[in-house]
């Protein structure tokens, strides 16, 4: 096992700088603004733009930029810089990472407890009414845009302009650091419509597959053991369908750490999403890496994690 | 004779489906003694296995209708509630089944999915419960017991898993085991060792075993009393010796026939019986083998045949008068055609 880690970490390495090259190679091909322009500010004559081209690289090939770009991050861990802002791309990114972790891991508890009860519920009352609302809701809940449930969410809850106003609206957002009462406060509705579509997705997952599993011989085993339902239902049943749960669970938390886009621009939160908005939107190349670097590096570790945890919850799969 | 340990009475279990109501057992009655075995024979589709699971109420629900009476021990399974009939799952009656990989838990050690069967009806340490686990694993000829307690199902060859399963229907020594085809999966020579495992449990332990089975050659070799039963009924009943020297039912006679002999020369042609069991959602008027009998008379064909005592302890369900039938049997058995059977069945006329 521990080799197949040290394998895999390798591989993450690998991958992440092909993930790099190639958002290189497209900010290149792309047609963009002129970065050392946009640099330079509205009035800058042509000779503080050609200064700034050259002392940003941008006058040399593609190849020499991008091997200044990893000889920074190899030995300074140097992510560049980024242009609009003049400030190290690491040090924006890791400003606008706890946003993103509060907004991605609390929605993940709410869809992950909310959708696995849900679940369990409809394929052991499979057909009854509870079951058919649930399901019906669930349609919904998937098909429903966030940014549009987003905004409904806004316009029925937000404190300021909501016509129930119960919590924090758009742009509330505070850290947790500062005041952990106005966090939860601006935090409640960004968990809630971005829950509901997973919760939606993981709840018809889950009631599919566990539906399933009550028909395996090995169910039947346990009732005939003398098992109490609930206990056939959740040591048996739910133990073998939770797998795809689990999978689908660390790949979505892997992508949205990268940036929960819609919900923070929707809401107003300063997390890498809005970062990463925001920077595509300038033409900010090396602040455009770092965001891409880091939802790859979530996504591949993401990864790695669900297969490790893969190996622990079912014990008939084996890595060398 | 001591009183039954099971008594199935007219039990009958019906399904609802889409496409009407399937009456997979239809009016059986059957009833076994202590340390007694039976085994119950039959095609796929008869109704043995849905009868099995019906008396542990494995086939409880909303579209299924189950009538008539299995008194255990006193009380009726049939009519008893949920709560009640869990107390007797797996410590009253114990049940193993057909493909011992798929009914064992993937996830779960076998030690710990025996240790779970120990510790539903009697609160049991873990310490204790563990013991027990790898003593019954021994019992039933599990090598090095204690250290396979912490294998899972996979790491099991098909005989150490069915083994396994036998140990965990062991672990509240039920009065009775019922074993739904328990070989089917396996190995032949890894059958015949695992029938006998059950055979010298049932001995040891007095244990009552009943064994559903299509093969007549496990019947031989573990069941005591024989049940034949074909679309949903019993057709023949009768102690297993005597089944295999005197069959009484043309549709016993064609499952012996059907047997290939090791005797016979060896590009004979198989015998099987001809056509497929009837619909169990509209059952044809008359008897319900009569479409597949050679012997079939005009009056098969309207007139449903009951299960009737024959002989001493036996019982058939056939219209012909079983004097007749009983002439005809030595011929068949000895190779005969059935044309020639048919002469003797029919009689002089």
């Amino acid at each position: 096992m521990a080799r197949y880690i040290a394998r895999r970490l390798l591989w993450t390495v690998v991958l992440m700088f092909a993930v790099s090259v190639v958002t290189f190679i497209i900010f290149y091909v792309l047609p963009s603004a002129d970065p050392a322009a946009l640099r330079a500010g509205r009035h800058a004559s042509p000779q503080q733009i050609e200064e700034i081209r050259h002392k940003y690289h941008l006058d040399k090939s593609l190849l020499d930029q991008l091997s200044f770009y990893f000889k920074g991050i190899l030995l300074h861990g140097d992510f560049g810089i980024s242009y609009v802002n003049d400030q190290p791309v690491a040090k924006l990114v890791f400003s606008r990472l706890p946003a993103t972790i509060s907004v991605a891991v609390g929605a993940a508890v709410l869809w992950l407890l909310s959708g696995v009860a849900i679940g369990i519920i409809s394929a052991v009352r499979r057909h009854s009414k509870l079951d058919r609302a649930t399901m019906s809701l669930a349609l919904v809940g998937i098909s429903a845009p966030v940014y549009w449930l987003g905004l409904v969410a806004l316009y029925l809850f937000a404190d300021d302009i909501g016509l129930i106003p119960l919590f924090g609206g758009s742009g509330s957002y505070q850290p947790i650091t500062e005041d952990p009462l106005a966090w939860l406060n601006s935090m409640i509705l960004p968990w809630v419509v971005l829950a509901v579509a997973f919760a939606a997705f993981y709840s018809r997952l889950l009631r599919g597959t566990l539906i399933e599993v009550m028909g395996e011989d090995y169910i039947r085993t346990a009732r005939a053991k003398g098992l109490p339902e609930r206990t056939v239902v959740m040591r048996h049943g739910v133990r073998s369908a939770i797998t795809p749960i689990v999978t689908a669970f660390g790949l979505d938390l892997g992508a949205l750490l990268g940036g929960a886009v819609l919900v923070e621009i929707v809401f107003n939160i300063p997390g890498i999403g809005r970062l990463a908005y925001d920077a595509i939107l300038h033409s900010d190349l090396f602040l455009i890496q770092g965001t891409v670097l880091l939802a790859a590096f979530f996504v591949i570790g993401a990864n790695l994690v669900v297969d490790v945890v893969y190996a622990y919850l079912d014990p008939r799969v084996r890595y060398e | 004779m001591s009183a039954p340990l099971l008594q199935v009475e007219n039990l009958s279990v019906s399904f609802n489906t889409e496409d009407g109501v399937v009456k997979a057992v239809d009016g059986v009655s059957w009833s076994i003694e202590p340390g007694q075995s039976l085994g119950i024979v039959g095609e796929s589709g008869s109704g043995k296995t849905v009868g099995g699971l019906t008396l542990l109420g494995l086939t409880r629900s909303r579209r299924t209708t189950v009538t008539g009476r299995a008194m255990f021990e006193g009380s009726d399974l049939v009519s008893m509630d949920d709560e009640s009939l869990r107390a007797v799952r797996g410590k009253g009656i114990a049940m193993i089944f057909q493909d011992p990989l798929s009914s064992l838990h993937p996830f779960y050690r076998v030690g710990d999915q025996i240790i779970e069967a120990i510790q539903v009806h009697s609160p049991t340490p873990k310490k204790v419960a563990r013991a027990r686990a790898a003593e019954l694993l021994g019992l039933v000829g599990i090598p090095d017991p204690s250290a396979r307690l912490d294998s899972y199902p996979h790491e099991f060859s098909g005989g150490m898993r069915q083994r396994a399963m036998i140990a965990m229907a062991l672990s509240n020594e039920p009065r009775l085991l019922i074993a739904d085809e328990p070989t089917t999966a396996l190995d032949v020579t890894v059958q015949a060792q695992i029938l006998e495992l059950l055979d010298r449990l049932r001995r040891e332990l007095q244990m009552a075993l009943v064994i559903i089975t299509h093969d007549l050659g496990v019947v031989a070799e573990t069941a005591e009393q024989v049940a034949v039963m074909y679309a949903g009924r019993i057709v023949e009943q009768a102690p297993v010796n005597e089944l295999f020297s005197h069959p009484m039912h043309p549709y016993t006679w064609g499952l012996l026939r059907s047997i290939p002999k090791l005797t016979g020369p060896r590009n004979a042609a198989l015998l099987p019986i001809p056509g497929r069991p009837p619909s169990l959602i509209s059952r044809p008027t008359g008897c319900a083998f009569a479409q597949r009998c050679a012997y079939a008379e005009d009056e098969c064909r309207v007139t449903d045949p009951v299960l009737a005592a024959t002989a001493q302890g036996r019982q058939s369900a056939c219209l012909i008068p079983h004097e007749r039938r009983m002439a005809a049997w030595p011929a068949l058995a000895a190779g005969g055609t059935e044309a020639d059977a048919r002469k003797v069945v029919r009689g002089p006329k």
